[in-house]
């Protein structure tokens, strides 16, 4: 058998990066530069949320109120919260799966270019619009990014134009925007995949996206429709929610976390495909038991329809409820544990290669154990009542949004960072990083299990004294965190411009994204492949995953 | 005999995960406040229960993964493939069916825990008594009978206070509770909604406006402990605490005829924060419901 080097540093690669940022700036159709738009302006929208998290961790080292008073601390968290959920992950997700989508079914572009370029350039208005509300005389929404009434509808007199309006209506420009990426989405993987690409021939990534935007489609709609009766509720007088005029607020909490306790399956799923991606192609290995890995995909998104009222345990709701969704809550482990499964048999007995992209997918799914197994804690209601809006909770889906998502997120940056600009990154910069982010998550969020467990309520801007230790320990770990993006940047803008050129496959991966140039040509496939063996076909001396079109017909 | 051996060393690897995994789930009890109620101790047993079935998995599989980088370290470069195995179906199938024995396992034990607290009182958060029409869906059925109880106290809450009115008519912004005895607390919220949230009795429950919400409580331990308000209610969101007296029957009664003569008022902190500009080193400004200077019984009656 013919040994495989790696060829990260190759000079051999006839490829030519562009330097050419003006395609970025303009309302394009094509998918590989929407997918880049998407990345970017996300990540500006993580900086900024950030930086919101640290002035919030900035009041939590000491005790007292002292940094932002009190109506400044609530908008805080309100934005960051909203910020990270609606403007970094889920559209990061759409970017990361509008530039791979189509290159790993084999496809010129995804099903409406058109209306993909429609979905992306609502976003950055929304997100500015949103942002704008610090400039209202009286600031932003306050009321937390659950923005539950009737707490949500208590804003300035006399004030139509508030930061509550502005909060619903970015939301509701950013949630159209989704519902029209979904619908593209979906249409592109049913009906664009390449000749011989089967759905079990599809990567996990792939099917990943498609349970996720399968959830975008039918959940979302319950978030649009209760914020628009939110906002009837704020300036036309209706009385949906309010609890003293014939409304009831529970109903908004049904129809909100119909819709956001799925979104937590929107984020983390595409993370799960990264997962299932790098850990393959780091180890030399197949994913071990690709077919129930894909399933369990939509196995997640099917189960993760019925648990909402999970977030609800406290909120007045009668006890058959709250036993019948204890137990489907706890189900949506049995899919998500088969994936932990197959991760951890994927790199037994290996060939590990602990490049960048494998550093963090491994320390993603690792602190996602973590964050799972609080997760099922969670479900069973006693304890769920003890810990319910207290710190354990933000601990938990910390652990799950940033310790699992995020990482996984930069993962894919690092593992597809040859292919979209055709540079290599920097390892060392990369592996830095790395370590930075693992350290300094884990003192960060960690430290707010115990304070949870013991009574430290979320979303206070002042506490006991006697829960000042941990929070030191997080404060400090948060401002390392927001340090740790440093040499990611430095090593982006630096590599972008001045990377040494990427071949077409620096991994020695599987998957079709592969077998095209770095950074792929407009219409992606000099000819469209015909695929004619299964994915993750690491293991065979060597795999093959296209055949030329001149020898092999379509098999259909 | 290899095979054997790997047996013997899986078992040997498994026993002491399981022996580290039940200490963890020991230790998990000092991770909890004090436990001031029955239902604290049903809940702290299962939080260690639950604790090490977690503790398990996450060493186990976390273990692989730090043996797998130790002992499959590929050399520098050398790309080539590893085992070309796709699965093993009996595998699968194992760590599909297991997890599901495990996750109705805890669940049969939540909900055993759940019902053990409905004996203990808790079930009687769910008793909405919505007088009037609505809700056929929350309604109680005949049998479930609300328990005796000594004493009921009429919790009532705003932005951004707690008070609570006794039996005899003696109001305070104190919550105290008789010990070894099934207290009532009728709760009722102005404005928006609250939560009532004692961490040392495990207990929490939201108060909706416009809605009774009733809680018994039975706290088994005397001690000053903290009422705290767990859902988001606005500006001075993070005041809203009050002092939790659980004392002996006589000192109860001897603090309401006290408190019956010499009615006091604790000095409400939201009053005096809202009348001072903040001590912090931004100031927005931004809006603020304005507190309610009146006392919430009166105002909660109009």
């Amino acid at each position: 058998m013919e040994n495989i080097i790696g060829d990260r540093e190759s000079s051999t690669s006839q490829n030519e990066p562009e330097n050419n940022w003006r395609p970025y700036f303009s309302f394009s159709t094509d998918h590989k530069v929407i997918g880049v738009q998407y990345m970017v302006m996300s990540f500006i929208f993580f900086l900024v949320g950030g930086l919101l998290a640290m002035l919030i961790r900035a009041e939590l080292i000491t005790p007292q109120s002292n940094v932002v008073d009190r109506p400044l601390y609530n908008g805080l968290f309100t934005l960051h919260g909203t910020i990270m959920i609606f403007l970094w992950i889920i559209p990061f997700n759409a970017g990361i799966s509008n530039y791979l989508v189509p290159l790993m079914i084999g496809a010129r572009d995804i099903a409406f270019p058109l209306l993909n370029a429609i979905s992306f350039w609502m976003i950055p208005p929304g997100g500015i619009l949103l942002l704008s509300s610090f400039l209202l005389p009286n600031g932003t929404a306050q009321s937390g990014w659950w923005s539950y009434p009737p707490i949500s509808l208590q804003i300035p007199p006399g004030q139509p134009i508030n930061g509550e309006l502005i909060w619903i209506v970015s939301l509701v420009i950013i949630g159209i925007s989704s519902i029209m990426g979904a619908v593209n989405f979906i249409t592109t993987i049913f009906w664009m995949r390449a000749p011989g690409m089967t759905f079990f021939r599809m990567p996990v990534f792939v099917w990943s996206v498609l349970s996720a935007q399968l959830l975008q489609l039918v959940n979302l709609p319950s978030l649009t429709g209760a914020l628009i009766l939110l906002l009837f509720d704020l300036n036309f007088g209706t009385q949906f929610f309010k609890p003293l005029e014939n409304g009831d607020p529970i109903i908004y909490q049904h129809l909100f976390w119909f819709y956001s306790h799925p979104a937590v399956y929107i984020m983390a799923l595409p993370a799960f495909g990264i997962f299932a991606e790098v850990l393959p192609a780091f180890s030399r290995n197949p994913l071990f038991g690709y077919r129930s890995l894909a399933v369990a995909s939509l196995g997640i998104a099917v189960v993760s329809i019925f648990v909402w009222v999970h977030h609800m345990f406290t909120s007045a709701t009668p006890s058959w409820m709250r036993i019948l969704f204890m137990v489907t809550s706890m189900l949506v482990a049995v899919p998500t544990g088969v994936k932990a499964f197959g991760w951890t048999a994927t790199i037994w007995k290996s060939k590990l290669h602990l490049e960048t992209p494998m550093l963090f997918a491994m320390g993603g799914a690792a602190m996602f154990l973590l964050g799972g197994v609080t997760g099922v804690m969670l479900a069973a209601v006693p304890f769920d009542i003890h810990v319910h809006n207290t710190y354990f909770i933000v601990g938990h889906f910390h652990y799950i949004v940033f310790n699992t998502i995020t990482m996984a997120i930069f993962a894919a940056i690092y593992f597809w960072f040859p292919k979209i600009t055709g540079r290599m990154y920097a390892e060392g910069w990369g592996k830095l990083h790395f370590w930075l982010t693992f350290i300094s998550a884990n003192l960060t969020f960690f430290p707010m299990l115990p304070l949870g467990l013991q009574g430290m309520v979320r979303r206070i801007s002042s506490y006991d004294p006697r829960y000042q230790g941990w929070n030191v320990i997080a404060s400090l770990g948060s401002f390392l965190l927001g340090v740790s993006i440093l040499p990611f940047i430095a090593n982006m803008l630096g590599s972008w411009l001045y990377g040494t050129r990427a071949v077409n496959n620096p991994w020695h991966a599987t998957g079709l994204e592969w077998t095209t140039t770095s950074p792929p040509p407009q219409d992606n496939f000099d000819e469209i492949p015909v695929v004619k063996r299964p994915p993750y076909d690491y293991g065979d001396p060597k795999y093959s995953v296209i055949e030329s079109p001149d020898y092999h017909q379509p098999e259909h | 005999m290899v095979r054997l051996l790997d047996y013997l060393l899986i078992a040997g690897c498994i026993a002491v995960l399981l022996l580290v995994s039940h200490w963890i789930g020991q230790l998990a009890y000092s991770w909890m406040p004090l436990e001031a109620t029955a239902e604290a101790q049903k809940v702290d047993s299962l939080f260690s229960f639950l604790v090490s079935i977690g503790t398990f998995i996450i060493l186990g599989l976390v273990g692989m993964m730090v043996y797998s980088v130790l002992f499959f370290h590929a050399p520098k470069n050398d790309y080539s493939e590893g085992h070309s195995s796709r699965g093993d179906i009996r595998l699968e199938i194992l760590w599909t069916a297991t997890p599901t024995l495990l996750v109705l396992w805890i669940a049969f034990q939540g909900f055993n825990i759940y019902q053990q607290l409905n004996i203990l009182g808790l079930g009687q958060i769910v008793h909405l008594h919505t007088p009037l029409k609505s809700e056929p869906a929350y309604a109680v059925a005949s049998n479930d009978k609300p328990k005796p109880t000594s004493e009921t106290i009429e919790v009532f809450v705003k932005q951004w206070d707690w008070s609570f009115r006794y039996p005899n008519n003696v109001t305070s912004n104190e919550l105290h509770l008789p010990v070894n005895l099934r207290t009532r607390l009728n709760m009722h919220a102005k404005d928006v909604l609250h939560s009532f949230y004692v961490p040392v009795f495990r207990l929490q429950q939201y108060i909706v406006p416009g809605r009774n919400i009733n809680l018994v409580v039975r706290p088994t331990r005397t001690g000053k402990y903290t009422l705290k308000d767990a859902l988001f209610s606005g500006t001075y969101f993070a005041l809203m605490d009050a002092n939790v007296q659980v004392e002996s029957l006589e000192e109860y009664n001897q603090w309401l005829t006290k408190t019956e003569k010499e009615p006091k008022t604790r000095k409400n902190q939201v009053l005096a924060e809202y009348s001072q500009s903040p001590k912090t080193w931004f100031k927005s400004g931004w809006y603020t419901v304005v507190p309610d200077q009146r006392a919430i019984t009166q105002s909660a009656l109009e």
